[in-house]
């Protein structure tokens, strides 16, 4: 496994409701933690690739704005847009890059300011990232296609409502604890008891997924640095290597995806690029973050990452081998579900926990055992796009 | 023009497939096949992507399948809200399948993955043609 491409920086703004800036003062949050961690000036930057999903805010061509207001003009900036998985298709793009040696240090900064809108609106515009020829004159959203999924596992992998609701306590027992996380409450059981009139979770939003088992929108944005190895040594005591990197894509249209009951093919495909390129397997990981856009969605990808057999994602969960004690664990800052889900940050929001799980800096959500490969997976539209890259020391 | 009659809500107003909803004002579901390679598409293509033949006929889709899996929305994306609560699922007829909302005359609770299901055409009220399934 090469060592040619490594992160040198990362840094997260607070993913909240409602922040109270513009998408320039929101990118610059994540930008300046990034870059105090990594030790350097925007001198070092050669380029910069900005990462979000269009018409949350209202500018067009967000590159040369954001890459202006932090300072990285003259070098050359570029927007990657692959909604919910855009910055993890940054990475991969600078890491491109810098392989090539084009550039030796480049930023990738994911940014969503989604609260400019409202959540009707958001659903909408989501639901656009889909088949909006064939698909959305149906009405069709977010929820509704995961829940096609779900509906699958639930009738041909036994998958049950105590699956996914056991999801979604374990990212609250490790969102409660993450002060950059959006939701900070934990999660208990009768919060999914619909006989309880104070149930916060069990609504349905489109059957089989309940309001619980949807993560949050929020605002928030990600920032990793990433350099060639000369650059990496002499500016980094602790740089993290990326050791392989696969993306994929899948039929827009629901009428030609594979059998519902196996998952999204992208996370199984980009793993398979990814595993192949590291050398490694699924054993090998050690800390994994997973795009828990929905619980379902967190089941599907223990199995297609092969933490799981096919069908079988439900006993881990079952087991609690994705906590942090556990054999694997999954999301232990919280996952999308507790920690929310600003599109564009998200990849590098997932990045930064593993970055900080291999050089065991991620206090109170830190694995124990001093972990030294870890794994993210971020998921675009319903799995549109996928991107798996591993991480190690 | 034409297209923007299809569904509940158009967001496409152009496209080479728009026949497909003077079809269905014709009662008929169709799909699009490949004169070259033989490839068949649902929903229809003007072009093909096996062969890139531009040369495309209609063929119409089997009348019956199995239910692949199913949701129901309680909550609508902007511009769909009076619907609710509306069911949306997947029609699998072996080589191709078709995404569709179910018929009000489903109820929910006897909506059952692996059902036989029918497809029909469908004229809302306002004039919008679009397709759904129903009860085999």
């Amino acid at each position: 496994m090469a060592k040619d491409v490594a992160v040198i920086g990362v840094g997260q703004s607070s993913f909240v409701r409602g922040y109270e800036g513009s998408i320039r003062e929101l990118a610059f949050e994540a930008f300046r933690e990034a870059m105090q961690d990594a030790g350097i000036t925007q001198k070092n930057v050669d380029a910069s690739i900005f990462c979000s999903a269009p018409e949350y805010d209202k500018q067009r061509s967000p590159a040369g704005v954001l890459a202006e207001y932090l300072g990285l003009i003259p070098q050359p900036t570029f927007y990657i847009e692959t909604v919910c998985s855009s910055s993890s298709s940054g990475v991969k793009v600078a890491y491109s890059m810098i392989k090539a040696g084009l550039h030796d240090v480049v930023v990738v900064l994911g940014f969503q300011k989604m609260s400019e809108i409202t959540s009707a609106e958001s659903q909408e515009r989501m639901g656009r990232g889909a088949d909006i020829q064939w698909e959305a004159p149906f009405g069709t959203m977010m929820p509704a296609y995961y829940a096609l999924y779900a509906q699958a596992y639930m009738a041909k992998n036994g998958l049950t409502h105590d699956d996914m609701m056991n999801v979604r306590i374990k990212s609250g027992t490790y969102g409660q604890t993450n002060e950059r996380a959006v939701y900070r409450k934990g999660v208990k059981a009768s919060d999914f008891d619909a006989s309880n009139p104070d149930a916060r979770m069990a609504g349905a939003v489109a059957w089989p997924i309940r309001v619980g088992d949807a993560c949050a929108n929020a605002d928030g944005s990600s920032c990793v640095i990433l350099a060639n190895a000369e650059k990496a040594k002499a500016f980094s005591k602790k740089p993290v290597w990326i050791l392989g990197i696969g993306a994929a894509s899948e039929a827009v249209n629901m009428a030609a995806r594979p059998d519902f009951a196996k998952g999204l093919s992208v996370g199984y495909n980009a793993a398979a690029e990814a595993y192949k390129m590291a050398g490694l397997t699924p054993k090998d990981i050690k800390v994994a973050e997973v795009h828990d856009c929905f619980t379902i969605a967190e089941i599907m990808a223990y199995e297609g990452l092969g933490f799981a057999p096919m069908g079988e994602g439900k006993q881990l969960i079952r087991e609690k081998a994705t906590y942090k004690e556990g054999r694997i664990p999954v999301n232990v800052d919280g996952g999308l579900l507790s920690k929310g889900h600003p599109i564009g940050a998200t990849g590098g929001s997932q990045i930064r926990t593993i970055v900080l799980q291999l050089r065991d800096e991620a206090g109170s959500m830190q694995v124990p055992g001093s972990p030294d490969i870890g794994l993210v997976h971020n998921v675009g539209g319903v799995g549109l796009y996928g991107n798996v890259t591993i991480f190690g020391r | 023009m034409g297209f923007e009659k299809f569904g509940r809500k158009s967001f496409t107003g152009v496209t080479k497939t728009a026949k497909f909803v003077d079809l269905l004002t014709e009662g008929k579901v169709e799909g699009t096949v490949c004169k070259q390679c033989g490839a068949k598409f649902f929903p229809p293509r003007a072009d093909c992507a096996s062969c890139l033949s531009k040369d495309m006929d209609w063929f119409e889709m089997p009348k019956k399948g199995k239910l692949e899996t199913f949701t129901i929305a309680y909550y609508a994306p902007f511009g769909f809200e009076k619907d609710c609560p509306y069911t949306m699922g997947l029609v699998d007829f072996g080589e191709l399948k078709l995404f569709a909302r179910l018929s009000k005359d489903l109820k929910p609770e006897d909506v059952k993955v692996g059902m036989d299901v029918a497809i029909k055409p469908l004229q809302y009220e306002d004039g919008q043609m679009s397709f759904e399934i129903a009860k085999a």
